[in-house]
């Protein structure tokens, strides 16, 4: 027996050594762009520095440059905007449609079903030419309600598919019984069936939300000027001029534009998980 | 009685007008199409209408600010005359191949690690999935960094150990080299969602079933062979599927770290349909290179109907 526990305690010890590659690919990058995003100029161009690590002291010089010689927090605050509206809209609309997917049966109910879910499929690579030239009849070109009004295109399909699962684990019965006291089905969806669900929506707003703010094809092709740019876009995009590449602030910006999703991350990381499966698996 | 009567009376249909709105709202053949509207009118309008447009631009010689007429399927005909489309047709399936098959492989590999007992369990899965989470144009410019030819990370790291003879290779400058880097963000990048889905997979096998194994005798091969794979098929065949069509599609990858050079040997259909659609403003050839997305979608769509979601109308 003595001796099981330890041949278990060895597999573990060798399982976590094992685990050491997967996370130094997993992490390494980051770590190198927060890195490069401290270190001075001089230390940076030295090609006889350890890349790996920083000597010549820390410095804020890229941050601030890059808050206060660029259009950087315009481009967040567009970002937080559009993901924002885009998110609450996508939601709204999904948990409706969800909910009728889930429960209801009416004229074409199951083809709507497919729909939903071959629309989930359509990947944004397929339809952003021809989209782009929607968004010039809307009106919208270069502006950035043009992507509060396309990313539902995929956050729709997303949220309904994602509610859809969650609102068929809650029993009909429970849903019922309120409607024989009274309720209508509406308040019976309100008060009832909601607040179930609350698990299902925290996973619906926080996909929604990093899918919007990490979108980048429809924002690359329907926006251009410095206004109305996500921050994906503009970091890609403007700190970038001709060949000489101002790599502190690049990364800098690389390490900010993240902030909002590893903020969400740090607080919701079991949401991301189970939604993540539940997207898939179910 | 009188608080019998009262609730009989809340119970049955009402009268006036407002009961009447109330009763119809509580019809499915009301409600139902009712609460579906909105989001038909958004897949009808931005999905299903621009699809449409795809399909009509594909087959004409439009050109942005320009009248077009049909042409019929010349666009598809004439882009296996263009060596850049030839390139990304080969590109398209070499980089989706590798790259899915690692992130099967590792992805099966990784998650076997995290289903063992560990001790910051909740740590290293957060550390995981953090490539997937994080905005790929803004990890791949990190990547781009990494590869870069002067300073490359990489390249000082596999010298400093003696794997690489200095300076290293030029990663983005040369063709396969080019194509490995693509393929290795394209995983990275994916392998999170390998990892917990095939994850979620291994938790819900019952436990009853290895411990059966092992009481017959078989070893963590065997068990790993005839337990573990056959009852992952179903998870893995959603997987792969999802995968597929998302490699197949990437674009951002390649946009931010290559442009699809040099000389086109990363290309991928979304960055060339980019480039000769808006960069070039052959809206109709770039509309037809999208397109040769579709046969793919309608594979993958084709698959997941009949197999995996069986019960699922």
């Amino acid at each position: 027996m003595a001796g099981f526990g330890r041949r278990k305690f060895w597999w573990r010890i060798a399982s976590h050594l094992l685990l050491i590659p997967f996370l130094v690919f997993a992490l390494f990058p980051f770590y190198h762009m927060a890195l490069t995003s401290l270190k001075t100029d001089r230390e940076l161009y030295d090609r006889n520095a350890v890349p790996l690590l920083i000597r010549q002291g820390p410095t804020l010089e890229h941050y601030t440059k890059l808050l206060w010689e660029t259009a950087f927090l315009t481009w967040t605050k567009n970002s937080l905007l559009i993901t924002i509206l885009a998110t609450a809209l996508s939601v709204v609309v999904g948990t409706l449609a969800a909910y009728a997917l889930a429960r209801l049966r009416f004229f074409g109910v199951s083809s709507f079903g497919t729909g939903i879910f071959v629309t989930y499929l359509v990947p944004t690579s397929l339809l952003f030419l021809p989209l782009a030239q929607v968004v010039n009849w809307l009106g919208l070109a270069d502006s950035k309600w043009a992507l509060v009004v396309t990313y539902p295109t995929f956050l729709v399909p997303f949220c309904t598919w994602l509610l859809m699962g969650y609102f068929r684990t809650v029993p009909k019965e429970i849903e019922e019984s309120a409607m024989v006291d009274g309720a209508t089905r509406v308040q019976a969806l309100m008060r009832i069936i909601l607040p179930i669900a609350i698990p299902g929506l925290v996973c619906a707003v926080l996909f929604a939300f990093t899918l919007s703010w990490n979108e980048f094809i429809y924002a690359l092709t329907f926006t251009s000027s410095s206004d109305e740019i996500t921050s994906s876009v503009g970091i890609t995009t403007e700190l970038i001029r001709g060949d000489i590449y101002f790599w502190g602030s690049l990364m800098a910006g690389a390490v900010l534009g993240s902030v909002p999703i590893v903020i969400l991350y740090v607080f919701f990381l079991d949401y991301y998980v189970s939604g993540l499966t539940a997207g898939a698996v179910k | 009685m009188a608080v019998g009567g009262i609730r009989v009376a809340t119970a049955s249909p009402r009268a006036g007008l407002t009961g009447r709105v109330r009763e119809l709202f509580d019809r499915e053949g009301v409600l139902g199409p009712l609460f579906v509207t909105p989001a038909l009118i958004i897949l009808l309008l931005l999905v299903a209408y621009p699809f449409a447009m795809a399909l009509y631009f594909a087959l004409s010689n439009a050109f942005i600010g320009r009248p077009s007429h049909l042409v019929g399927l010349r666009n598809f005909i004439n882009l296996w005359d263009s060596d850049a489309f030839r390139q990304t047709f080969q590109n398209a399936f070499v980089f989706t191949g590798i790259a899915v098959a690692f992130k099967v492989v590792l992805g099966i590999s990784l998650a076997l690690l995290l289903n063992q007992q560990l001790w910051f369990k909740r740590m290293i899965r957060g550390a995981v999935l953090l490539p997937w989470v994080i905005p790929t144009a803004l990890s791949t410019l990190g990547w781009w960094w990494m590869f870069n030819s002067l300073y490359s990370v990489v390249n000082w790291t596999g010298i400093a150990l003696g794997i690489m003879d200095p300076p290293g290779p030029n990663w983005l400058g040369q063709k396969y080299y080019a194509m490995a880097a693509v393929v290795t963000v394209n995983v990275w990048r994916g392998l999170p969602f390998f990892a917990i889905t095939i994850l979620a997979g291994l938790v819900a096998i019952p436990k009853e079933l290895y411990e059966a194994a092992e009481a017959d005798g078989a070893g963590a091969v065997s068990r790993f062979w005839y337990v573990t794979l056959p009852l992952l098929k179903g998870v893995l065949a959603i997987v792969v599927l999802f995968s597929t069509i998302f490699t197949f599609s990437d674009f951002n990858i390649v946009y931010v770290l290559t442009h699809g050079g040099p000389i086109n040997s990363t290309h991928l259909f979304a960055t060339l349909a980019r480039q000769i659609g808006l960069e070039t403003g052959r809206i109709g050839e770039g509309a037809a290179i999208s397109l040769y997305l579709f046969p793919v979608l309608v594979l993958v769509v084709w698959a997941q109907l009949r197999f995996v979601r069986k019960q699922a109308y």
